[in-house]
């Protein structure tokens, strides 16, 4: 006597004590809940994500608070305030350390698009030199918006195909100076 | 104390160019030639005693002064004993940005001074480690004279926009 199973919804013929999923799908939920970040912060919005990691608003809720400061260990490559191009090699150098998969968090105005520094010095946004999955406005945003910014990640991840990993050093590679 | 810049003219004539007050603040104009010996002697002078320099900084008047003055040093030195404070200005040529350094009379003036060599690019004889400060060593120019272009960019890495 073989179990019968339905075309449309497997499932339910195999009882209450076996879930059918995806590989892909189970290991993003687990991703998705389980991010280390790793904070590169330097300037104003440094301020405001103390604010967020803190306990008021408190980033573990959503299973992101534990900052790494080895980039080996770390999932999410949060960039916190104005990158300069003194900056931007130090920045691909630890973005580049990190084990795959990761992601990059591009935090405030600055980050996204050099914010009000149109000039000699300042990065015109971080998407010129790394690929960057999530963008959140504000000078700096409000800690609403970066969460409302990690949820989305979260979904972004949670679809994600094990086929898009790895992905690869970033398109700039600073010279072996640094 | 509302005859400070006249006190200094009185200490050093020959150094002095002009002296101004406007709002409090008191201003002396010195010849570049004559800075360091100036700044010693406000430094050391009893009735001076001018023991800490707060700021040095650059002005580009370009286009609105000739090219003979075409920088201006800016000094701010206060005295924590009398507690005045002045601000000295030394004017610099765009054929020669150049003048002499106050590193040996206030240490202070070290990393002021490159940064404002950094960004002006004003030469300071006598500077015991004359490089960049803030910007990279690869970076031609000095970004803060109004003559670098807007919109000129040197990553060092990624597009130039
Ligand atoms: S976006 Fe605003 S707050 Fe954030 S680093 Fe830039 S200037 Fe500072």
């Amino acid at each position: 006597m073989g179990v019968e199973v339905e075309d449309r919804n497997p499932e339910a013929a195999l009882g209450d004590s076996v879930i059918l999923s995806t590989v892909d799908a189970v290991i993003g939920w687990g991703r998705k809940y389980s991010f280390f970040l790793y904070p590169f912060i330097t300037a104003c919005c440094g301020m405001e994500f103390m604010s967020v990691a803190g306990p008021r608003y408190d980033l573990d809720r959503f299973g992101a608070a534990l900052p790494r400061f080895s980039p080996r260990q770390a999932d999410i490559l949060f960039v916190v305030g104005t990158i300069s191009h003194k900056q931007a090699p130090i920045l691909v150098k630890v973005y580049n350390q990190m084990a795959e998969p990761k992601w990059v968090f591009a935090y405030g105005a600055c980050v996204c698009s050099g914010g009000m520094y149109n000039n000699y010095s300042t990065v015109q946004g971080i998407d010129t030199i790394l690929p960057v999955d999530i963008y959140v406005p504000g000078c700096p945003p409000r800690p609403e918006i970066v969460f409302d910014g990690l949820l989305k990640l979260q979904e972004l991840v949670a679809k994600e195909r094990s086929s898009k990993w790895p992905r690869g050093a970033a398109p700039y590679v600073p010279k072996a100076k640094i | 104390m509302a005859d400070l810049a006249e006190r200094i003219k009185k200490m050093s004539p020959d150094a002095v160019a002009s002296v101004s007050s406007s709002l409090g603040q008191e201003c002396v104009v010195v010849h570049k030639e004559a800075i360091l010996e100036f700044m010693r002697r406000l430094r050391d002078e009893e009735g001076m005693l001018f023991n800490f320099m707060m700021d040095l900084t650059v002005v580009d008047y370009l286009g609105k002064r000739d090219a003979g003055s075409r920088f201006e040093v800016v000094y701010h030195l206060y005295s924590l004993k009398h507690n005045h404070r002045v601000r000295v200005k030394a004017p610099v040529s765009q054929a020669d940005p150049a003048i002499d350094s106050v590193v040996q009379v206030w240490r202070g003036a070290d990393w002021f001074e490159r940064e404002a060599w950094d960004m002006y690019g004003i030469t300071f004889k006598g500077h015991p480690n004359l490089k960049r400060i803030l910007l990279y060593e690869e970076f031609v120019g000095h970004p803060l004279r109004k003559d670098y272009p807007l919109r000129k960019r040197q990553p060092l890495l990624g597009p130039e926009n």
